[in-house]
């Protein structure tokens, strides 16, 4: 495979990318190897070294490099660490890099040692608070969703290496759903985060009937308190609407502001 | 115009001779919580579909229009420069069967603005020019507010259009190809009887509108309005989410972007309509932000339907078909809104 790529008659880089992984499901890296119409294209992008879900042999000299995942224990700290240094642009990498995702449910409980002794037993194992990438070091770019959108990876990755800037949608989900002609579906009687939560990713489960849960975060502006009062409207009970907003974590602060 | 009228059961040779063509129209999408038909406009591809007593849809027919996202133009590039390519997608003639007239004056609102004499759009225009409407008379529905805006009738912009008169159809013809098409038909001069009854029926139909909207001197009364704290307190209700800019059949505003495709050889500009209540509508180069806060960015919306597009127009960029209000999950409809501003009071 070649190291350079052209566009327009400019030589384009193929920068040397590695994947990596803390506490998650590996998903978002499945996510990267999934959608094979385009995968060559989008593998010719890139010059990945390291990506142990898809291959042997991983380097150390990198570039870019790709964390999924949220920090639940002092080593996945310290990998990170090291990760940040040798990286020059570092991504996180779902929504578990970027806010905890669904490991941080477990931040909810005040006694984390019960948390623990109810998940393994007397078996011995180290876990802490769960944390996004961001607590730790700095991130350069975050790309959302449970799991991340490939079509929307594959425009980021696109920009990234012609050096074009990224801009994620603003705005919320509900652009994306009206745009796809969808019935709303609190006329259909579901919850739904999309009126809050960032586009991106198509309306992915509004166009298949299923409510929004906002895993991909807060949009730039998202009126929260608004929307306890529409799911009052509809009969919808706080705790659901409360569950929706704390599965993927993006919502943490704003839960506290709407709080205060 | 021409009048004519046709017997009831001839509606279905009427679709037939326009069915070769890519027809769309009124079709039903299920029920909603309250157990009411929820209607769309959508392809097609049998008479038994077509629901041409449908209240009115969630969506506007502004998709075939002006699509939410469409290519302008799109790039061969190679090491010596680019190709472009253009294709105003304008070779698929469309049929448009069971428009009402609000729809009808919104095509024709947006025809101002977008096949106007100075900067055509030629995306649009090519679509519009290819298309055959077929208008038909609705029953009001509480949140229609069209007689306030002058748009519950419609004198053009259509080929022709249909009165539901019981065991006919009272139809009022507006082009050639319209009549041409109804020769296939068994059509007939109305009788006195037949002007009678359609006097009757457009009666009946205009004591059914309840919803309105006092317009009169609202230019004037929006300008002295404009620093007045009702804006504020629908900015609080605003989601900023764009709903009803999605919906509304009137609203092209729009953004252009440009994707280079992942084998660095092709790119495609394209245009993708926004809403003037998306945080970043009034965004600059620099990130200087000149609406930050959704009051600011909802009163915009309204300054350019009633006020902007009134001064420039002589008209209302609004059919009043209440579109936006059904659909806001917050409930900000145009009659609320327009008589907060008057009595300087929000319903709660």
């Amino acid at each position: 495979m070649q190291k350079t790529k052209t566009y327009l008659g400019v030589e384009i880089k193929r920068p040397r990318t590695a994947f990596f992984e803390l506490s998650s499901c590996e998903g978002c890296q499945l996510q990267i190897l999934n959608k094979e119409a385009s995968l060559l294209n989008f593998l010719d992008l890139l010059d990945i070294v390291n990506f142990r879900e898809a291959m042997s042999n991983g380097s150390n000299d990198y570039e870019i490099a790709f964390v999924e995942g949220s920090v639940t224990r002092a080593d996945e700290e310290e990998r990170l660490l090291k990760i940040r240094r040798q990286a020059k642009t570092l991504v996180a990498l779902g929504s578990c890099a970027c806010f905890g995702g669904v490991n941080q449910l477990k931040n909810r409980f005040h006694d984390l040692e019960w948390v623990k002794k109810e998940v393994y037993g007397d078996h011995s194992i180290e876990t802490q608070e769960v944390r996004p990438l961001s607590d730790f070091i700095a991130v350069d770019l975050s790309i959302y969703g449970c799991p991340i959108k490939k079509e929307e990876v594959e425009e980021i990755v696109t920009n990234l290496v012609l050096g074009k800037s990224i801009d994620h949608p603003r705005y919320p989900v509900c652009m994306e759903c009206t745009a796809n002609g969808n019935i709303c579906l609190f006329n259909l009687g579901e919850p739904c985060l999309g009126p809050i939560t960032r586009a991106g990713c198509d309306a992915w489960c509004p166009n298949n009937r299923m409510g929004c849960w906002g895993c991909r975060g807060p949009a730039d502006e998202a009126n929260l308190s608004q929307l306890q009062e529409i799911m009052d409207s509809h009969g919808i009970p706080r705790q659901a609407m409360l569950d929706r907003l704390e599965c993927f974590g993006g919502f943490t602060s704003a839960i506290k502001k709407m709080d205060e | 115009m021409l009048f004519k009228v046709f017997p009831r059961n001839e509606l279905e040779t009427l679709y037939d001779v326009l069915a070769g063509h890519h027809l769309v129209g009124p079709q039903a999408r299920g029920k909603d919580q309250a157990d009411q038909e929820i209607f769309a406009f959508d392809y097609i591809h049998s008479f038994a579909e077509l629901r041409l007593d449908f209240t009115s849809t969630v969506h506007s027919l502004k998709r075939f229009l002006l699509p939410p996202r469409e290519i302008l133009s799109s790039f061969n590039l190679d090491n010596s420069g680019w190709e472009k390519h253009i294709d105003l997608g304008i070779y698929k003639p469309h049929v448009f069967f069971g428009l009402h007239p609000c729809d009808i004056n919104a095509l024709n609102k947006l025809d101002k603005v977008l096949t106007g004499p100075v900067y055509p759009d030629p995306f649009y225009t090519g679509k519009r020019k290819n298309m055959f409407i077929v208008g038909v008379n609705c029953s009001p529905q509480p949140w229609c507010f069209c007689k306030s805006m002058g748009t519950d009738t419609v004198l053009s912009g259509f080929d022709m259009f249909l009165t539901d008169m019981g065991d006919k159809y009272f139809v009022e013809i507006q082009s050639a190809t319209a009549y041409d098409i109804l020769m296939k038909l068994p059509i007939a001069q109305p009788t006195e009887g037949d002007h009678r009854r359609f006097v009757e029926l457009m009666d009946e139909r205009n004591s059914k509108f309840t919803c309105q909207v006092d317009n009169s001197d609202l230019t004037k009364i929006l300008d002295l309005e404009f620093q007045s704290p009702v804006w504020k307190e629908w900015g609080k209700k605003c989601m900023s989410c764009g709903t009803c800019a999605s919906v509304c059949p009137t609203c092209y505003c729009y953004g252009v972007k440009e994707y280079v495709d992942l084998d660095l050889t092709t790119a495609t500009k394209q245009r993708q309509l926004y809403s003037c209540n998306l945080i970043d509508f009034a965004m600059v180069s620099g990130g200087h932000n000149f609406r930050p806060d959704s009051s600011s960015r909802l009163k915009y919306r309204y300054y350019h339907k009633h006020r902007g597009f009134q001064e420039a127009y002589e008209e209302a960029l609004c059919v009043g078909c209440g579109r936006c209000g059904q659909a806001c999950l917050s409930g900000i409809t145009v009659p609320d809104v327009i008589d907060s501003v008057r009595r300087q009071e929000v319903p709660k």
